[in-house]
């Protein structure tokens, strides 16, 4: 694998993801995660560039680290008590030992070929850009349906999440 | 070029992480965290295998498409799961999901 400017960022967007990743889970203040998770997220949208996907990468700085992370600020914020700023942990050594093991049959399914070959090298060029995902959205033939349900599922949780958080007495 | 295994590797080392952080945390929010990050794995497994695969020439957009739509349905999933942590926390003070217990038996 030669040294160049994808292979650089690949090595630089892994570490601020599952850096970000080690760091949401092991930091004790709730705040500080939050940081480390709008870190992890950003790593994430990083590879999504390198993937040649650059309207998700957008996507995932916006919703995320704009409109999720924000979210989970606000509810660390609101459901703070002051005798419980720092967190603690319950079950640390099985839940340490579940991940890894998870990990391992992972890896072990990743990296031995039971499923066949991988493709090694990248498919050559890609001609998608963010109209055609436009078009084959509302297309007869393309993601139509998948479409106006996400809308629909958004619409009624933007309404549930307003209704289950509205305080009773107001 | 980066060979695809190792998007496949970063992906399960980070869901592993948030398999992790959903197990151990005591915090609803912290364990909300967690799945966030297991959803990213996700995307990043679902965008590497649409990329590396012949469909990335051509115009199917399958894996492209599916990961706008799991974008779509963590926020959903967050949004309403942050508005049920408030309103527990509201009622029961509390935002461990241990000490939500009215429904056992």
């Amino acid at each position: 694998m030669e040294l160049n400017a994808v292979t650089v960022g690949f090595f630089v967007f892994t570490i601020l993801t599952l850096g970000g990743g080690i760091g949401v889970v092991t930091t004790r203040n709730l705040f500080q995660g939050t940081i480390w998770l709008m870190v992890s997220l950003f790593g994430v949208a990083g590879y999504f560039v390198l993937l040649s996907a650059p309207f998700l990468a957008a996507v995932q700085v916006l919703v995320y680290i704009g409109a999720i992370a924000i979210l989970i600020t606000f509810a660390v914020m609101l459901t703070r008590s002051v005798t419980r700023i720092n967190e603690r942990y319950i079950r640390t050594i099985p839940s340490f030992v579940a991940s890894l093991a998870l990990f391992l049959v992972l890896l072990f399914g990743i990296t031995v070929p039971i499923f066949g070959d991988y493709p090694s090298e990248m498919a050559p060029t890609v001609v998608m850009t963010t109209r055609d995902l436009g078009v084959a959205l509302v297309e007869g033939n393309g993601y139509v349906a998948p479409f106006l349900l996400a809308s629909v599922l958004l619409t009624a949780a933007m309404i549930g999440a307003i209704f289950i958080a509205r305080d009773e007495e107001s | 070029m980066v060979p695809l295994w190792m998007y496949l590797t970063v992906a399960a080392a980070l869901f592993c992480i948030g398999v992790f952080g959903v197990l151990s945390r005591r915090n609803a929010v912290a364990i909300l965290m967690g799945v966030e990050l297991m959803l990213n794995a996700v995307n990043i497994n679902l965008v590497a295998f649409w990329r590396y695969s012949e469909t990335g020439t051509s115009l199917l957009l399958n894996g492209y498409a599916f990961t706008a739509f799991v974008l779509i349905i963590a926020a959903a999933e967050a949004a309403v799961g942050l508005a049920i942590i408030i309103t527990v926390y509201r009622n029961r003070r509390s935002v461990i999901p241990e000490e939500a217990d009215t429904l056992k038996g």
